[in-house]
């Protein structure tokens, strides 16, 4: 990271801003520029390294704080840009203490809920603040909390100004009766991934029609494989 | 020779019992797989009446890895390898979110030339993979010569590739921090004359294959996909694409560089098996525009690779970052601990996502159509299995 170099990234800076704001479509750029102007280089841009906050534009130049392991809900980014907290309000004025947020990060929203409000939260997220697809559904198995936590990846298609941004929707369930009530019906596209998650962490999804084995071997007779306490033989 | 009658008494006499045809048995249940020619190892179930398709279930996992569980055993470095096995077609993709997921969580800048030569390394891998998918489409059809080229003009950039790279198929190039070398010396004009051919070639491709009439008989109409449904099933990739939403996560989420590019999304309206074949053509052409620009764009020299500690490890978080791959948007969730090793992988597939389509459009139609409309899925069996 010599001098040499920021000088660079600060052109790139500036250059993207002009480029991007030519070639996506005007409404959006003019509508939320610390967005457009702040996409890709900062995400890597969290961070120690100060020269890299430095090349990165305003908006989050004061990210000192590390944001810490899910496990620990709290807000730890000071800063966070304006159209992520405009989203993050939304919901906070719908639901109020229902809503946990983890983090903002730029083009990123964790927001935690527990397991009987997920539905609720999900049906709004779809059809009040257009996230209508989910990209993935991924659970991590947590053992010292004794819970598994599932996070789903929303995406929007039909909001263009929401493209880049994904939203975990995230819940955390009891490891020794794993159940959350599915998403099925508000987002049809969890169905494949709900099953994953069911035989690779033992998560019950409640009201998803086929909880079953899909990507292990028929004959598979052991825990779900994506728990901690299974050991791959021979480590 | 006996009668059907004497049949029937030999089979009384045996004690066998003869039943009527009820109604479940106008049904015939077929398994098409899991030795598919040309897909890989993927089984689905499917039931016919006559030779409509009324049923249809997807048994995946019959290449099931576990990679997401080695990832947990193994440093952000060693996981490279492994994790690029599920598509060595589009292994440069593969590793390009995977670094770009370690890069957010351990904090690593990546110097201007390396953003460059990895998108490079990525643009000619997408074609890659795109021309074998073609090609396995000809075959599908029945269509032979379309076979043949694709699968020809494929050596052209793997030869490339293994100038840059100096491996055929899996580069392991993308890393962490940049990429592993510097680009060989001629690459730029070697590069160019190799797309100015392949520019040639796909004006062929239309010709031969695109414009062929039976193949259009075969695609166009064929098992539409509308937006609605496409935006409800979220499926991704060329496949979405097929049905007018221009989504394209270079586009979207620019990445590295690809925010000073520039190019259109392609994209179709009729969201038949045509255009979820036409699109990936485009795409490719789309691709050659890119190419030439970033080797314009290039900074003449420079570091390629940021360095890193032996033992690449950041503070504990979480990220989840995602590239346009050959099957659409590839996204890693990488949950840290703050040690070497990765605490959770989640590999986001594009062929996962458009599995969810398959039964919804094979339902209704005939046996005939279902090559066609399986394969221009755009999906990868070993990738959806990871």
């Amino acid at each position: 990271m010599s001098a040499n170099n920021k000088e660079e990234l600060n052109k790139l800076a500036a250059g993207s801003q002009t480029k991007h704001s030519s070639s996506t479509s005007d409404e959006t750029a003019q509508e939320q520029p610390p967005s457009s102007s702040t996409q890709p280089k900062q995400l890597p841009a969290k961070p120690s390294p100060p020269s890299a906050t430095a090349a990165a534009s305003a908006a989050t130049t004061t990210t000192t704080p590390k944001p810490s392991l899910a496990s620990s809900p709290a807000k730890t980014q000071p800063e966070p840009p304006p159209f992520e907290k405009g989203l993050v309000e939304q919901l906070k004025n719908k639901f109020g203490d229902i809503v946990k947020v983890v983090f903002i990060k730029p083009l990123r929203i964790k927001i935690q809920v527990e397991p009987q409000d997920i539905v609720g939260v999900a049906s709004f997220l779809r059809d009040s603040m257009g996230f209508d697809h989910a990209e993935s559904v991924a659970g991590t198995d947590y053992p010292k909390d004794n819970q598994i936590e599932v996070v789903y990846h929303l995406g929007s298609y039909s909001r263009e100004e929401l493209a880049a941004h994904i939203l975990w929707l995230t819940a955390r369930t009891n490891k020794d009766d794993a159940r959350l009530p599915t998403l099925i019906n508000i987002y049809k596209s969890v169905e494949y991934h709900e099953r994953e998650c069911y035989e690779m962490l033992g998560v019950y999804f409640e009201g998803h029609p086929r909880n079953e084995r899909f990507l292990l071997p028929e004959d598979w007779a052991d825990i779900p494989p994506l728990r901690k306490d299974f050991r791959i033989k021979g480590r | 020779m006996t009668s059907i009658e004497e049949k029937f008494e030999e089979s009384k006499r045996l004690g066998l019992q003869i039943v009527k045809e009820s109604e479940e048995d106008r049904l015939m249940t077929l398994s098409v797989g899991p030795q598919h020619p040309g897909s890989g190892h993927f089984r689905f179930v499917i039931k016919v009446d006559g030779d409509y398709i009324v049923y249809c279930d997807p048994d995946p996992g019959y290449v099931h890895r576990g990679e997401e569980k080695m990832c947990e055993y193994r440093n952000v470095i060693q996981n490279i390898p492994h994790l690029e096995r599920p598509v060595i077609h589009d292994s440069a993709n593969i590793t390009y979110s995977y670094s770009l997921a370690v890069e957010e969580l351990v904090g690593i800048e990546v110097p201007r030339r390396g953003q460059f030569i990895r998108a490079i390394a990525s643009e000619l891998n997408r074609q890659v993979y795109t021309l074998y998918w073609l090609a396995i489409y000809g075959i599908f059809l029945g269509h032979s010569t379309m076979f043949m080229w694709p699968t020809g003009d494929r050596e052209v950039i793997i030869d490339l590739l293994e100038a840059l790279t100096g491996a055929r198929v899996t580069h392991a190039f993308n890393i962490p921090g940049g990429v592993r070398n510097d680009m060989p010396e001629g690459f730029r004009d070697r590069c160019l004359s190799q797309i100015r051919y392949l520019q040639k070639r796909f004006k062929e491709y239309e010709d031969i294959f695109y414009n062929n009439p039976l193949f259009r008989q075969r695609t166009e109409g064929v098992a539409v996909l509308s937006k609605e449904d496409a935006i409800k099933l979220g499926v991704t990739g060329s496949v979405v694409r097929a049905s007018s939403v221009p989504f394209d996560v270079r586009k979207a989420e620019p990445y590295d560089i690809y925010n000073e590019i520039d190019f259109k999304v392609q994209y179709m309206k009729t969201g038949d098996c045509f255009a979820r074949s036409y699109v990936p053509l485009l795409d490719m052409q789309e691709s050659c525009y890119i190419i030439e620009q970033l080797l314009d764009k290039m900074p003449a020299s420079g570091e390629v690779r940021a360095k890193l500690q032996p033992n690449p490890k950041g503070p504990p978080g979480e990220s989840y970052r995602r590239v346009e791959s050959g099957r659409g948007a590839l996204g890693y969730y990488i949950v840290s601990d703050g040690t070497p090793k990765p605490y959770r992988v989640k590999i986001s597939v594009g062929s996962f996502r458009n599995m969810l389509a398959l039964p919804y459009l094979l339902v209704g139609k005939r046996l005939a159509d279902m090559p066609a409309v399986y394969w221009s899925l755009n999906y990868w069996p070993v990738e959806a299995d990871r």
